[in-house]
């Protein structure tokens, strides 16, 4: 073992050893729940989330070209029903674990012979945000067992681990200091049930991974590239932190 | 209803019974002014200065509700109401909102070419910071109608370079 | 592609103060903010929006910077008769962006 081996598994003791176990905390809270009145009246209110706008573009969308998603789906509140809910999932074609958003693109290019979608394109999170609001309202529920296990513990370990100039891990805001406030806010479980979501922070819509992305810089750690496999991988143990949490899609967050 | 989200309890309840928001009502956390307002209340602000060009509007029937703590500065919802009745020729014709740190003052402008059914506005503004808002109603007989409000706007915990 | 929601009562009776409410698809630019090669994003703000009900106009908005982007408004209209509510605006560059949605009166 290396010292940063030692390092890591110290740091695993110390920061959660529980999730390592198998989680034995208390009932997971969906972000909503932590965020201000404010917030939640936007969320709980169609004529009100701004989020909504982009679903209504992925509806759009969804129906839209000589070979659209229609027309191997149908309707979407059908089709995709339980679909979000059940992703990230260990692809056998792309032999890895891939979220909504990979999915999505897969399709585009191998089944209507169209350009992938940059990620975090305003397109693809429109797109990502009409499936994953056909699964709005059911458990979040994903299999991490099998094929998905090794990710699973990869994405375990890089919870628990200290990172960035602040040194610190996702687990110690998260986990440990959920609750707590900071400056203004307070601390979240850090769930992406409510992912694809409208930040007010950004004036959009962005992915459960711009997220991710977002808390890296937040502790100053180097951003690993859209779409990476750590960024997916992080998105598969997250919603496995989840299980049962609801599908809150499109959510609306600070 | 405070705005403190750390009364967890109070949130866990609130999440079970699933409140749904429905026909667009406001979370109100603040209604009319707490204590009498007067035009030495205003904000300096040049453009609101120049529209009032030396009239003086009245307070009390005019109200902003807003939240006393924004939670994000990009988007705060807000109410502008006015109560009271309005006799024929004291139509409600236009509402205009201005901020002193903003760096438009101007915010935005609604005109009314028929009496709107209900004296409100709803929406959601962007405040560049901690300041005083205001705004006016001019309705059609001339009356100025004022109000403020004070919103606290923090910064975010952690800086977001996405 | 102009996206905008409206949302009104399913049907009303003559008379009635109906609620309009509507969420526009539009960044709101400040003309502050500033892209990733440091050059500045120009400001474009919804100049001028106008909502008709039928032959009449009932809202004359100008909204600028200080609106949240992807603007919601709530306001009122009295019921007159069945027909549509038509919204259009102008932003500061020029583009023009549409909505429309049917109020169905009753009596």
């Amino acid at each position: 073992m290396t010292p940063l081996d030692v390092a890591r598994a110290a740091g695993a003791a110390v920061l959660g050893i529980a999730l390592a176990a198998g989680a034995a905390w208390a009932a997971p809270r969906s972000g909503i729940d932590y965020a201000g009145a404010d917030v939640r009246a936007i969320q709980s209110d169609d004529a009100q989330n701004p989020g909504m706008l982009w679903v209504d573009r992925g509806r759009a969308l969804w129906s839209d070209g000589p070979r659209p998603c229609a027309s191997c789906h149908g309707d979407a509140a059908s089709s995709m029903k339980g679909v979000a809910a059940r992703h990230p999932a260990w692809s056998t074609a792309a032999r890895r674990v891939v979220d909504l958003e990979d999915r999505i693109n897969a399709c585009r290019v191998e089944r209507q012979q169209l350009p992938a979608f940059a990620r975090e394109s305003e397109d693809l999170n429109a797109l990502t945000a009409f499936v994953a609001t056909q699964s709005r309202g059911m458990p979040v529920a994903v299999d991490v067992t099998g094929l998905a296990q090794p990710a699973f513990e990869r994405a375990r370990d890089f919870y628990v681990a200290r990172r960035g100039q602040m040194n610190l891990a996702c687990a110690s805001c998260h986990v440990d200091n959920a609750g707590k406030r900071l400056l203004a806010e307070t601390i979240s479980e850090g769930h992406g049930n409510g992912y694809p979501a409208y930040r007010l922070e950004w004036q959009a819509v962005g992915s459960l991974q711009r997220r991710l992305r977002a808390c890296l810089f937040g502790i100053r750690a180097s951003l690993p590239p859209e779409g990476a496999d750590v960024l997916t991988e992080l998105e598969l143990y997250l919603a496995w932190r989840a299980s049962g949490l609801t599908v809150e899609a499109p959510g609306v967050r600070r | 209803m405070s705005d403190d989200v750390s009364s967890l309890p109070a949130l866990r309840s609130l999440a079970r019974r699933r409140v749904l928001v429905a026909g667009g009502a406001l979370v109100a956390l603040r209604a009319v002014p707490a204590r009498a307002q007067t035009a030495s209340e205003l904000p300096q602000v040049a453009a609101l200065a120049d529209d009032l060009a030396g009239r003086v509007p009245r307070f009390g029937r005019l109200s902003l509700v807003i939240p006393r703590l924004a939670d994000n500065g990009n988007a705060v919802p807000l109410r502008i109401a006015m109560s009271g009745l309005f006799p024929a020729g004291t139509e409600l014709k236009s509402i205009r909102l201005y901020s002193p740190k903003n760096p438009v003052a101007l915010m935005a402008r609604f005109d009314f070419p028929a009496p709107p059914a209900k004296p409100e506005v709803d929406m959601r503004v962007r405040l560049a910071g901690t300041q005083r808002i205001a705004a006016i109603a001019e309705l059609a007989n001339g009356e100025l109608h004022a109000a403020v409000a004070d919103v606290d706007v923090t910064i975010s915990a952690c800086l977001d370079g996405t | 592609m102009a996206f905008a929601r409206i949302q009104l009562p399913p049907s009303v009776k003559r008379g009635d103060a109906v609620e309009v409410r509507i969420s526009i698809r539009h960044p709101m630019e400040t003309g502050f903010r500033v892209d990733d090669d440091g050059r500045t994003i120009a400001r474009n703000t919804l100049k001028s929006l106008t909502c008709r009900y039928g032959d009449r106009e009932v809202l004359r908005a100008s909204l600028g910077s200080g609106i949240a982007a992807n603007p919601y408004l709530r306001f009122h209209i009295t019921a007159v008769a069945s027909g549509d509510l038509v919204f259009e605006w102008v932003d500061d560059a020029g583009e023009h962006g549409d909505a429309r949605a049917a109020l169905v009166v009753a009596g």
